[in-house]
């Protein structure tokens, strides 16, 4: 091996493997692929340290994609096997890759679990609104009343806001960005990668065949000023086409407000992604159409201890107290005799 | 600490007047409410008597409910302590003394009893209110009911109230130590010396002077009581077992597994990651591993079994020694991600301490019914090794070996065990660390030539290389879907998929290749041979031994090696006329060995939440010689 210590520099073709990406055609999931291939020579970690994990579904086809280490586990439980990788070796740079059924439904109980913990990992959830490998069935994320293969009278069930959920279980940092606006995508990404604990960003994804435009209202040239708000921190909240109307807190809950007739801009809610309560984190997750605009960007951004750091911690605390531990002195501890 | 024995075990007192007869052997049962000592009681007579030099074994047996309401049946809670002065391997079948805290205790369990063996009794807990709860119809330490045993009615209550008094504590604090009464009580029975006990005392309740002075006193009072009373008129003494020299502990086999996992890791110079969720009666595996993080040993109590086992197969990918255990329930959970360990050719240890089942079954009890769970218990194809421990102490030998499976094959490994196995203890030689068996891992160096790395390329076992994130150019992609052949790339292809299916089995199988023929203990000639497996070793030992003292002839394999088994097995099978299987299940071993050698069996089965007696052993072989 060389004694060369200087990293090379990469190239985001260079975190490509040789395997053919077999999403179909015009998915969301290219765009993330190549908005992560992009940001990760900027973070400075070896492909030899990065370790991709998903769990089941299309999106977690993503580490067989990406030329890093990488493990597509079972439905669900890919935050659970990040743990173990992450706890076991806290120098690697660990991302979990999953869908709205994979994080919502099926891997719930990790999910949250993972976000509290707060490991130093990415967690990136491609929320796209349906059930898109089994051919469309609706996911927890799906609107209430859509009507798909399994719900032909419409979904009964009321859905999951992710952030709402992230930001529930304490989240350090929780940010959500929209597959086809790259830059903003780069970006929130780019922070994710630099947060140090677990960042969890949910993006919105198109599935052309089973929940084509889903999310058209956010993408399209004609909507989405109106119907995105971009969080800057220490901005107010202010969104529309010529920027001119902007969210006021009204008591407890908000209100869009149009600005100017008396209302300037020192009277909308200031964004603060570094509050330490999560209170208006959380009402900034539940503002959604038709009602708000949806925030994107950085929702929270705060620095509380890592988990695998807490646990080497207690590791060196042990041994500090205790000594090395020696086999010999251990199996010696408590009563002994001797048969002569 | 490390104390020599010294046969003078009750030199703490005035010269006793009494006669004492000498045993070769003597089993204690204590029995109470579940809040009333009985395990501390069960766990000091235990360690007072190894301390002293007997071999010991010993049965806990609690139940579910942590606290069951006061004086039912269904809150009794006993400690079983078998010392002899010969080499023991169960905690015998009935009780030489009985220990009977209140009249639930003495109604579950007085069957156990010997005829005319001895019974001691709390009388003051024999109110008519209690008697009733335990569902006699009238006192029974009035009518004439116990008149088969050595009656010994105590003022436990009383007496122990009186030896507190002056030290301020509450009635109810004062009750608590009735325990260290009782155990007083029997160690001037059995000639122990109340040393280990009183150290036991001290640094167990040192902060707190009161309750320490209050147990010293309650435990001093009952041996006076023995000693001085006029009730007891002989006591016994055990002497010392002959065991092969060196020094000695007493071991639980859920520590011994902590101990044997902490060891294999060094051995093998990995990192310990112990991924679990709590569950009865593997926790105390978990407990005794978060005390060692001295060792880098990393303990991680996951939200749920899937979670706990997931963590265990990203350690191993990472490099690390993963080792999730559980119990039958949880193993249920854990299936679908032991075949991703199959499937991804990951080595972790998974550990089933056996409890009744199914379903939560009894949590509590022992039973061994998730043999076959183990072998097939996932979808697909799914083979793995799968062995089992046959004593507390071998769990300690048994995890090492499960672990230098896994990692020279690269494959998940199941180690059987059992809650009697777990919660039960017996003397251990304590081996000198440098004795151990290495291990020596080679994880594949990372090569910068561009040379295509092969993930699933496979040495002569067929095991696969273990590469390790952080190693450049080894950069490669594991996953559940189906691997072509050497690149591990997903795969459809069907002639694939049927050189993948072969390939996880024959590798499954060359582990028979690298493990010790099966060995055979008994009479050479012998037309019977009594083929066990995990737990039930002691009790079938024991009940083979009994027979060849007795002039039978019989032959008793044990197999430690459930999948494969032993590759001299089929053959040395066919060596006898007739085989007996004791299982405590409906035949599950019976199942595999019919199926796998086409040969006729006798399948002994008991599924009663209990280990078996060395007497219905017996009984079984004389039936069958």
């Amino acid at each position: 091996m060389s004694t060369d210590t200087s990293l090379p520099i990469l190239k985001a073709s260079d975190f490509a493997s040789d395997q053919e990406v077999r999403w179909c055609p015009g998915c969301g999931d290219y765009s993330i692929l190549a908005q992560i291939k992009k940001i990760l020579p900027t973070i400075n970690v070896p492909r030899e340290n990065t370790v991709f994990v998903s769990g089941i579904g299309c999106s977690s086809r993503f580490p067989y994609y990406m030329n890093t280490y990488g493990v597509h586990s079972i439905h669900g439980r890919a935050p659970a096997v990040a743990t173990g990788i992450k706890t076991a070796r806290p120098e690697l740079n660990v991302w979990v890759i999953t869908g709205d059924g994979d994080a919502l439904s099926i891997g719930g109980n990790h999910l949250i679990h993972a976000i509290r913990r707060n490991l130093d990992i990415n967690i990136i959830l491609f929320n796209n609104q349906i059930y898109g490998l089994t051919k469309g069935q609706y996911s927890p994320t799906s609107p209430l009343g859509k009507v798909t293969k399994s719900t032909p009278m419409g979904t009964v069930d009321n859905p999951l806001h992710p952030l709402s959920i992230a930001i529930g279980c304490e989240g350090t940092f929780i940010a959500r960005s929209i597959d086809v606006h790259t830059k903003h995508l780069s970006n929130v990404l780019s922070r994710a990668a630099n947060h140090k604990g677990t960042a969890f960003v949910e993006v919105y994804q198109n599935c052309m065949v089973f929940n084509d435009e889903a999310f058209e209202y956010a993408t399209e040239r004609d909507t989405k000023f109106d119907t995105i708000l971009e969080l800057e921190h220490g901005k107010p909240l202010i969104f529309g086409k010529n920027r001119d109307k902007g969210i006021r807190l009204n008591g407890m809950d908000p209100e869009v407000v149009q600005l100017g007739k008396g209302i300037s801009e020192d009277d909308l809610l200031f964004h603060d992604e570094k509050a330490p309560e999560p209170s208006l984190a959380y009402l900034l997750s539940r503002m959604s159409q038709p009602d708000f605009p949806e925030p994107i960007g950085v929702f929270r951004a705060v620095d509380r201890p890592r988990y695998e750091e807490e646990v080497d911690e207690q590791i060196e605390m042990a041994r500090e107290q205790q000594g090395d531990g020696n086999l010999d002195t251990l199996f010696q501890t408590g009563d002994t005799w001797i048969v002569e | 600490m490390a104390a020599a024995a010294t046969p003078s075990g009750a030199s703490s007192g005035t010269d006793s007047q009494k006669t004492v007869v000498e045993l070769g052997t003597a089993t204690v049962r204590f029995c109470g409410d579940s809040g009333d000592g009985m395990q501390l009681a069960g766990t000091q007579l235990s360690t007072t008597s190894a301390l002293f030099g007997n071999d010991v074994a010993t049965f806990p047996d609690y139940p579910a409910e942590i606290r069951a309401p006061r004086g039912t049946k269904a809150g009794v809670s006993g400690f079983q302590v078998h010392f002899a002065s010969t080499a023991i391997y169960t905690p015998g079948d009935q009780v030489d003394a009985l220990v009977a805290m209140n009249p639930a205790a003495l109604a579950t369990n007085l069957a156990d009893l010997v005829r005319g063996g001895i019974l001691v009794v709390n009388q003051d807990a024999f109110d008519a209110k209690d008697i009733n709860k335990a569902g006699y119809q009238s006192d029974p330490l009035q009518d004439q009911s116990l008149d088969n045993y050595q009656l010994f009615k105590v003022s436990m209550t009383k007496l122990t109230r009186a030896a507190v008094e002056g030290l301020e504590l509450s009635v109810k604090e004062a009750d608590r130590c009735r325990n260290f009464f009782a155990m007083g009580l029997v160690f001037w029975l059995y000639g122990r010396s109340m040393d280990a006990t009183l150290r036991y005392i001290d640094e167990k309740f040192g902060k707190r002077p009161a309750i320490a002075e209050a147990n010293r006193r309650a435990l001093k009072t009952g041996y006076y009581y023995g000693e001085t009373t006029e009730a007891f008129s002989s006591h016994y003494s055990v002497p010392r077992a002959t065991l092969e020299p060196g020094t000695y502990r007493s071991i639980m086999g859920n520590t011994a597994v902590a101990w044997g996992l902490i060891a294999a890791a060094k051995s093998s110079d990995k990192d310990l990651f112990f991924g679990t969720y709590p569950i009865t009666p593997a926790s105390d595996i978990l407990h005794e591993l978060s005390k060692h993080k001295n060792f880098g040993v990393r303990t991680f109590q996951a939200e749920d079994e899937i979670a706990a086992v997931c963590s265990a197969i990203g350690a191993a990918f990472s490099g690390a020694l993963g080792v999730t255990a559980s119990s039958g329930p949880g193993i249920a959970l854990k299936s679908e991600a032991i075949g991703l360990a199959v499937m991804t050719e990951l080595p972790i240890i998974v550990i089933n301490v056996q409890r009744g089942g199914p379903s939560t079954g009894l949590p509590t009890k022992t039973e061994q019914a998730d043999l076959l769970q183990a072998i097939y218990g996932r979808n697909g194809e799914c083979p793995l090794p799968v062995i089992a421990a046959r004593s507390p102490a071998d769990c300690f030998d048994a995890v090492q070996e499960a672990w230098r499976i896994a990692s020279t094959f690269m494959v998940p490994v199941i180690l059987l065990t059992d809650g009697y196995i777990a919660n039960g203890s017996e003397p251990w030689k304590i081996p000198d660390a440098k004795s151990l068996p290495e291990n020596k891992i080679q994880h594949p160096a990372g090569s910068s030539n561009g040379e295509k790395f092969l993930p699933y390329a496979r040495d002569a076992r067929l095991a696969r290389p273990w590469a390790i994130p952080g190693t450049p150019g080894l950069m490669h992609r594991l996953g559940g879907l189906e691997k072509q052949d050497g690149t591990g790339n997903v795969s459809y292809e069907p002639e694939n998929h049927q050189l993948m299916v072969d390939l996880r089995q024959k590798k499954v199988d060359n582990v028979a290749k690298e493990i010790p023929l099966q060995e055979v203990e008994g009479e050479e000639n012998a037309k019977l041979l009594v083929l066990s497996w995990g737990g039930t070793y002691g009790a079938c030992t024991t009940a083979v031994h009994r027979i060849i003292a007795e002039g039978g002839t019989v032959a008793h394999a044990h197999l430690r090696y459930l999948n494969p088994f032993p590759s001299n097995l089929g053959s040395l099978l066919k060596n006898y006329e007739k085989i007996l299987i004791p299982e405590l299940n409906m035949g599950q071993l019976d199942l595999l060995i019919r199926s796998r050698f086409l040969i006729d069996t006798f399948s002994f089965n008991k599924v009663q939440g209990k280990p078996f007696a060395i007497s219905e052993i017996e009984e079984k072989i004389k039936e069958l010689l």
